[in-house]
């Protein structure tokens, strides 16, 4: 396997995607989307498909840039970094590594329109409280040469914005995953109102016809399409999650370097300097995890689950040490609305609790390693 | 070098160590009573740990990395990785562990001088000199600049007085490594000197400290009119700060797992074994479970942390690897503690030496800069926080 270290290619990348988003997607972009009440920005998606960013993923003969998991883990790293509010991660990566399980023209050209940046998917998984794509209720019973799917889900990210859905449901001898409109007839939609401020629905289905064309992959065997895209979403969720840690971080460093009490720079206090030494260190090591699940997704796909949830596990460690320690660090501001560091914790508890939390894999590593 | 070339080495190397290694040093064993540490008076447990040792170090595969002129192979980082990986596979013991390979010599491949290095690293390499390190003194301990034992000119020689502490295995080395102040009007800083200094001379006595753990791997160190050749001196005189923290940089990656690794290829779930009953309680299972997790991305941070040593340098960094590496060790080793139950108060009980490594453990975040001073280097060097 090549180093853990960024190569050339993905520094310029991730120095070219820092430039961009400072000016187009900066925290006061999510500020201002919110105060709009507004969770999806057609314009700033659009621009993401003209860089390359949206078909990064998809081959190059679907319109594609093709650069793989490590560069969609940078692209997702500087997203989270300034809080970028857009369904990447639920199009570009999720549903786009799921297409590509699939090989017929039908997947081609839903890839070329991820690319082209004139699709937004979202993922239709989970039901309850909690991540379990092995758990659902939501059931597809078959009708004639088709399928009626009545269920629910919840937690559907960027679910009002999609487009699309793809759908895990409940078949006769096993789960199936369907490639649906967002619209189709008996599709209810209801946004939820997030703490992050960002697009989420609960999604119903009544007597919702499908084909056998809807079906992504084969009958009763969801996972073979499924446990890669979801692989690739929670590592590149992993990676803005450490965006997320890098910019509350970067922000409290900041901070204890300018803000005086008792006539000093409050960094001078060692009970502080080690505290953010030790989230510091936490960062380095959460890195690590993050960087080699990109590259396990990109050199050996089928041997990264453990590589996945180790990032993931580590990612939601960390974030959620960075957060904490950045509203106390700041004090009575970092409680306050006007101040970013709000949106920081906010995001890092939605992304935490996202495609699973610490407990789901933690586990997958522990049975991984025979504990 | 091309994938092929690495592939063409890794065959080569696979049939030379299968035809090389001895089947005794074919069993893993890294214990203490296991490890060869070489030095003038060093007394080989067998046959099989000489010939090792031999082969490799001719090999120069005993310091893979270091220069042929020096006694090494001249390996690139990833030919080593190779070899290591090769070495694991059959499960190989290391030929040679020593302060020397550790540490003295990769400050004398930075700091020393041609001479230097001809005359001290290959005998580094083939375990003939065994080193250790005079550092700490009774005032000087994470303060380790106020450093008191002088050095005096006296005609070609500098003359040594003065007493260090936490000298690991000075009653057992031939050489010392040791900074001594030769410049007492200086900034303290600024008045320090490295100097090797050969332990078999009437002015250096040792005695060993009997540790919490039952061992004594470490000793006081006396210099009473201890002589040394000027030629001895690493650096530029008074400048030897330079290279003493230098060298702690491989020090502090050495303690936190860079040298035979935190997992040595081996689970908590693995080494915890039989004590699997423990796991099934709710709150020793989520702290393995989080240990583990830890363990698993600290050891990617090595490796990730090895590369970067080749190519921009690790600088201050090392001091999240041993903050980090050493904290989590103590984790460890309280998780097999308590998994072992009573079965593990018992010394050479049916836990074998885990109460004395447990406790071992323990000054793993005090040597080589506590865990305390690590912090502060980070923040201070890296997050650039006020001082």
């Amino acid at each position: 396997m090549s180093t853990l270290l960024p190569t050339e290619d993905e520094v310029m990348l991730a120095d070219a995607a820092r430039g961009f988003l400072d000016e187009a997607a900066p925290v006061s972009h999510l500020r201002a989307m919110r105060d709009e009440g507004k969770t999806h920005d057609a314009a700033l998606w659009a621009e993401m498909a003209q860089m390359g960013w949206t078909g990064v993923l998809v081959p190059e003969e679907a319109g594609g840039s093709d650069m793989g998991h490590a560069a969609a883990g940078v692209l997702a790293t500087e997203m989270g970094k300034t809080l970028v509010s857009s369904p990447f991660l639920s199009t570009a990566v999720i549903a786009a590594t799921a297409l590509r399980q699939v090989t017929d023209d039908r997947a081609t050209e839903a890839l070329r329109k991820i690319a082209e940046g004139s699709v937004v998917y979202a993922l239709a998984v989970d039901e309850g409280p909690k991540h379990s794509p092995e758990t659902v209720d939501l059931a597809a019973t078959a009708d004639g040469n088709g399928f009626r799917l009545n269920g629910a889900k919840s937690f559907v990210c960027d679910g009002i914005a999609a487009d699309r859905l793809l759908v895990l449901a409940k078949t006769e001898a096993g789960t199936t995953l369907f490639d649906i409109p967002a619209d189709r007839a008996g599709i209810t939609r209801d946004a939820m109102a997030m703490v992050d401020s960002r697009d989420a629905a609960r999604v119903s289905f009544a007597d919702v016809e499908a084909t056998g064309d809807d079906v992504l992959g084969n009958v009763d065997d969801a996972m073979t399409v499924l446990r890669p895209a979801l692989e690739a979403g929670q590592a590149a969720l992993a990676a803005e999650m450490s965006g997320v840690a890098a910019g509350a971080f970067g922000m409290t460093v900041g901070y204890l370097k300018e803000r005086k009490q008792f006539g000093t720079e409050i960094g001078r206090f060692q009970a502080l300097q080690h505290r953010a030494a030790h989230l510091w260190s936490e960062t380095e090591v959460t890195a690590s995890a993050i960087l080699h699940a990109g590259r396990q997704l990109d050199e050996a796909p089928q041997e990264a689950t453990l590589a996945v949830s180790l990032a993931k596990a580590r990612a939601c460690k960390t974030v959620t040490l960075a957060v904490q320690e950045g509203v106390q660090m700041h004090g009575g501001i970092g409680m306050t609305d006007a101040y970013d560091m709000g949106f920081y914790m906010k995001r890092a508890r939605v992304a935490a609790e996202w495609l699973g939390d610490y407990g789901y894999h933690a586990e997958v590593v522990a049975r991984a390693r025979g504990l | 070098m091309s994938e092929q070339d690495l592939e063409t080495f890794r065959a080569e190397a696979r049939t030379w160590l299968e035809a090389n290694c001895p089947d005794e040093m074919r069993d893993g064993a890294s214990g203490d009573d296991n490890i060869c540490w070489g030095g003038r008076n060093w007394q080989f447990t067998s046959d099989a740990q000489k010939t090792w040792l031999d082969r490799m170090a001719a090999k120069g595969w005993t310091v893979p990395t270091w220069p042929v002129d020096y006694g090494g192979a001249g390996l690139s980082r990833a030919q080593d990785k190779i070899l290591t990986e090769e070495l694991r596979r059959i499960n190989a013991r290391l030929p040679l562990q020593s302060f020397g390979i550790w540490m003295l010599g990769p400050a004398l491949l930075h700091f020393g001088s041609h001479e230097q290095k001809l005359k001290y690293l290959p005998p580094i390499a083939r375990g003939e000199v065994r080193w250790c390190q005079g550092y700490s003194e009774p005032g000087a301990g994470s303060d380790l600049a106020s450093v008191q034992t002088r050095g005096e000119r006296d005609g070609e020689d500098y003359v040594i007085n003065g007493q260090k502490v936490w000298t690991s295995y000075a009653d057992k080395a031939d050489m010392i490594f040791a900074l001594v102040r030769t410049n007492k009007d200086a900034p303290k800083h600024l008045g320090i000197s490295f100097l090797l200094v050969d332990m078999d001379q009437p002015g250096v006595t040792t005695r060993p400290i009997r540790l919490i753990s039952g061992s004594s791997p470490f000793c006081e160190t006396f210099f009473d009119d201890a002589r040394t050749h000027v030629d001895n001196i690493v650096g530029t005189e008074d400048r030897g700060w330079d290279v003493a923290k230098y060298l702690l940089t491989h020090e502090r990656e050495m303690i936190s797992g860079g040298g035979d690794g935190l997992l040595a290829g081996r689970s908590l779930g693995q080494v915890l074994g039989d004590e699997g009953d423990a796991l099934s309680d709710a709150s020793t299972r989520a702290m393995a479970l989080e240990c583990e997790v830890d363990t698993l991305a600290m050891a990617l941070t090595l490796e990730r942390y090895k590369d970067k040593a080749k190519t921009t340098g690790v600088g201050d960094a090392s001091a999240m690897l041993k903050y980090y590496g050493t904290e989590l060790n103590k984790r460890r080793h309280e998780l097999m503690m308590l998994a072992g139950g009573s079965d593990a108060l018992e010394w050479d009980g049916a836990q074998g030496s885990l109460p004395a490594d447990w406790l071992r453990t323990k000054a793993n975040s005090i040597e080589g800069g506590t865990s305390e001073v690590m912090l502060s280097i980070i923040s201070r060097r890296i997050l650039e926080l006020p001082a």
